[in-house]
Order: C-alpha cells, then structure tokens, then sequence
C-alpha cells in the first residue's frame, strides 16, 4: 500500500524530534530510514504505526486517512527491536495471536487459524518449531517468528525498527538477504530503520537518509552514494579509496580487482 | 607438559563443584532454620502430641473454637481476595502513572506493616465504631456507615477490615517490581496486532503477573490469619461471632489452660500449613502451564 506522509511534527516539550516530514512510499517499496541515533528515525516509523502521538501533519495510507485511526486500525505489521515475543506463549500462539483476539466476527475458525500459523511458520523458514517457546529460540529464530507474528495480519505496511540491530554479525549477514527475498516475494510496502548505512544502502530500494529531525535526502543507494544532497549525507555515507564505507561496519567484501578498478576510477 | 598434566588426570573431577563453599552454606541454613523455625514449631507439636489425638479433638471440638478458626481463616480468605484486586490496582497505578504526591503515596502503602497493630487497631476502631455520646474524633466513618445500615466495629465485618488494613502492602510491594520488569513493548505488540487494551492486559500483562500477584496473596493472607493486636480492638471479642483464634489461644494462656492454647496453636498451623502448601502447588502448576522457563 502506498504511503504519504505531510508535514508530520513532534516534539518533545521543546525539543522536536520530527520537523515537518514530508515522505511518499510507494507500494511494494523496500524502504530503508537512515540516520545517527537521535535523529528522529524510530519517532517517524512509530509515528506511521501510530505508537507515537504527533503534534501535527497527516499520514495517508493509499486512500484513507490514517492520521486519526488507531494503533489497532491501523492494522500495521510491527517488528520491535528486541522482538517483543510474548514469553508466556508458544511460537504458533505467538503468530497466531493477532487472529485470535479478532472479533469474533472476524476471527477465522480455530482449525484455520492454525492452518495459516503454519503456513507462515514455513514461510520464514521454521516449519516445526510451532511448540517451541520463546527462549528456546536463537535470536535469529526469535526475529523471523516476530516477522511472522507481524505477516500474521495481513498488514497494510510492514515496520522494522533496527530489525538487525540485536544479533551478531554473521546472522546478521543471512538474514538480511532472506528478508529481501521474503519482501520480494511477498510484496508488503516495508518501512525499516537501521543506523548503519551499509545495511541501508545494499537492502534497500530507496533511502532516507535522516538527521536532526529532518530529512536530508531521499534516493536510491547508488544516488545517495554517487551525488550526496547534504555534506551531512556526504560524511555519513562516506566511503575510502578502496571502497570501503568509513563508519564502523566494513562492506561486503570487494575482490581486489574490483578495489583496484574503483582505484582506478577514482584516481 | 605431560607429566602436568597427570596430577589432573588421577584427581576424581567430580568432587569438585563449580560454585565453592556448598557445604558451608547448607550447614549453616539447616542449623539456622532449624534453631529459629523448625524447633518451635516441633516443641509446638510435641506439646501437642502430648495431649494425645482424642485430647485435641475434645478441645477443637467445641463451637467456641470452630467459629473462631473459621472466622480466622475465612476472614483472612476474604481479605487476602479484596488485597488481590484493589492491590494489584493500586501496584499497577504507582508503576505507570505519575502524579503529584506519589511519593507520599507509596510511602504510606508501608504504614500498616511499621504501624504497631495496637495503634492500627485503635485508629480503626476509632473510626468505625459508633460513639454513644457524640464525640468528634469518633465515628467518622461509623456513624455514615450506620445510618447506612451497616455496621463495622465489633462484627465480623469489622475483623475483615483490620485484616485487610494490614496485609495490603504484601500484595502491592509484591506485585510492584514485576510490573516495573513488564517492557511496555509487549502491550505496543500487542495492540499493533489488533489486540485492544483490555486483551493486552488480560492476555498480555496479567500472565506475566500471575506468578508474583499469587505469593502476594499467600503473604497477605498468612499475615491476615496470624494477625492479633489490630482485631481485638476493633472485633469486640464476641464468643462464637467475632472471636479469631489467636485471641482464644491467649486467653487460654492466660487462664493457664496450657493445653487447649497449644491444641488450638496446633491446629491453626497444620491449618496454615495444609493452605500455604495449596498455594505451593498451584504456583508450580501454574508455572508449569507456563511451561520451561530456563
């Protein structure tokens, strides 16, 4: 589903944290949200699940208007950084959970609920693990099951807050691929907020690049990287002469003739 | 470096534990609870066991003493229910919700267990009783309560009270640092799933309560059976009406009636123990529902 964002603010007393955002997602689009912590990603992505009261603006998701609805209106797929799995329930409980306390107008019959828990269990790779609880599971188990929990309800747009941000950085690597195959496959227009650029610019289709409350730039990885809009876009994302990202987390890995022909090049 | 090694190799491994000083420690806990708990209460039950079954049985066997048993243990039953909702209430108001004099607030919760019972059960009976003569520090809840047709002071009404007064805290101090544990996380979850308020805490929040909102209950509710000096002020000590059992028990003592106090004391611990062992094993079902915490 297509999102657009108008002119949305928040502040803390004082302090704002979103200076009017304006921001259009287009439907199916993987989207990434960029920026050092303090910049206002989080408050834009709970903001858009409506988690976060705002002072003014309005949220638009295709054609209705989701300023005013409700968290549960909203019906948005959430996956919270440290997952947020209810410990007291299996994993099927777990994902199952968003149908069962529909109305029970709405609710699906019991058999069909668990039909689909299964379903999705398979679809992030973790068929018959169902009976399985929470802290039985590795963090990268616990963060595809939350991302099931999360397909569970059909959502309108799928938010990731640092969806990688608690695992080490070898799973760290695998999942990112599967969740761009997953999205590829799937197609839910997917918002995610990440501070490290790497992440950013190899997952997704397009950029924010975010800072103090506003957004500095909005492209794809390669325009970002080729024509930085800001000196603070240009400094974030900066890379050295062999092609390395300067920041804390090294690329992917460049075969040395690929660093000698970028050498060249820049040279 | 393999003659090092051999020393290793000859010493039996398994005598080793990994946590030193295991024999120190379990030494010193079975001597210490066996000097401050368990030898009274087996000097207790041996008193007892002098009397013989059919002894016992012709004192508790008298309406006097059941009533006062049952008023014991039903008026703490019924107070340690009310301390489950209000308190729990009360806990979930002080961890979530800021407002001015929360502090003073929650410093009071601690009153009636600092309070010494005989100040509480003064102030208590103060309040609820009915003045014959009008009196101004008197009656301040009694009178209204009176004209409503409802009398506390000296019924068993008024036992419920004093024993609801003093065992609140147990629930609220219980219950407090779990909800403090609970991320707010877990609710967000859950609402973004569709769930509304009241299914995120009842489906959500209150699971994980249940463990501590449990042993909070058991300890308001062995505080309100054994509680003494509160009651007999405001309970009015009516024989067969509002009578609780440590009451008997001191008056039996007091007429040198060493026997029929200890039967009375026995049967009051069996009593307590039978229950606190109930709520034991409905705590280990229910964390076993949970199932596999570790």
């Amino acid at each position: 589903m297509q999102i657009s964002i108008r002119q949305l603010s928040k502040s803390y007393g004082s302090v704002a944290a979103l200076n009017a955002i304006d921001l259009d997602i287009a439907s199916g689009e993987l989207l990434a949200l960029l920026g050092p912590s303090g910049s206002g990603k989080t408050t834009l992505l709970r903001a858009i699940a409506g988690l976060e009261p705002i002072n003014g603006g309005r949220i638009q998701f295709g054609d209705i208007d989701a300023t005013e609805l409700s968290v549960q209106e909203r019906r948005v797929g959430f996956v919270f950084q440290h997952y947020a799995l209810f410990k007291h329930m299996s994993v099927l409980d777990n994902i199952t959970f968003g149908l069962r306390v529909r109305k029970r107008k709405y609710r699906p019959a019991r058999e069909e609920i668990r039909r689909r828990g299964e379903e999705l269990l398979k679809l992030v790779q973790l068929g018959g693990l169902e009976a399985r609880y929470p802290n039985q599971l590795s963090g990268g188990q616990r963060q595809r099951v939350a991302l099931a929990r999360a397909l569970a309800i059909e959502p309108r747009v799928l938010l990731l807050d640092e969806p990688f941000g608690a695992l080490d950085a070898k799973v760290r690597k695998e999942l990112r691929v599967w969740l761009r195959q997953l999205h590829d496959e799937t197609g839910y227009t997917t918002v995610f907020v990440t501070h490290d650029q790497e992440e950013a610019l190899e997952l997704a289709d397009r950029v924010v690049v975010m800072n103090a409350g506003s957004i500095e730039q909005v492209d794809t990885p390669e325009a970002i990287l080729r024509r930085p809009a800001t000196r603070f876009v240009a400094e974030f994302v900066e890379r050295d002469a062999a092609g390395h990202y300067t920041a804390a987390h090294p690329p992917h890995p460049r075969t040395v003739h690929e660093r000698v022909a970028h050498a060249v090049r820049v040279g | 470096m393999g003659t090092i090694a051999i020393p290793h190799l000859t010493r039996a491994p398994s005598r080793r534990r990994a946590m030193p000083g295991f024999g120190l420690t379990l030494g010193f806990t079975l001597s210490y609870l066996s000097l401050i708990v368990l030898i009274p209460l087996a000097a207790l039950a041996f008193n007892a066991a002098g009397l013989g079954v059919g002894g016992i049985w012709k004192v508790l066997n008298t309406s006097q003493v059941i009533n006062a048993l049952k008023l014991s243990f039903g008026g703490a039953l019924v107070a340690a229910a009310i301390n489950a909702v209000f308190g729990s209430l009360i806990a979930w108001t002080f961890v979530r919700y800021d407002f001015p004099g929360k502090r003073a607030l929650q410093a009071m919760i601690d009153l009636p267990f600092a309070l010494p019972t005989a100040v509480a059960g003064i102030a208590l009976t103060a309040l609820y009783s009915v003045p014959t003569v009008p009196s101004p520090a008197q009656g301040w809840l009694g009178v209204p309560l009176e004209a409503l047709g409802v009398k506390v002071a000296y019924t068993q009404l008024g036992v419920i009270v004093a024993m609801t007064f003093i065992s609140l805290p147990f629930v609220v101090r219980t219950l407090e640092p779990v909800l403090e544990q609970i991320d707010r996380q877990y609710e967000e979850a859950a609402a973004t799933l569709g769930a509304t308020r009241w299914q995120a805490v009842s489906r959500i929040v209150f699971p994980a309560l249940q463990p501590a909102l449990l042993t909070g209950t058991a300890l308001a509710f062995a505080r309100a059976v054994g509680e003494y000096g509160s009651i007999i002020f405001i309970a009015g000590n009516l024989p067969n009406l509002t009578q609780i059992a440590p009451l008997l028990i001191a008056i039996n003592l007091d007429q040198h009636e060493i026997g029929a106090a200890t039967a009375i004391a026995a049967a009051m611990l069996a009593l307590s123990f039978a229950i606190l062992f109930a709520i034991n094993l409905l705590q280990a079902w229910v964390r076993r529902s949970e199932r596999k915490s570790a």
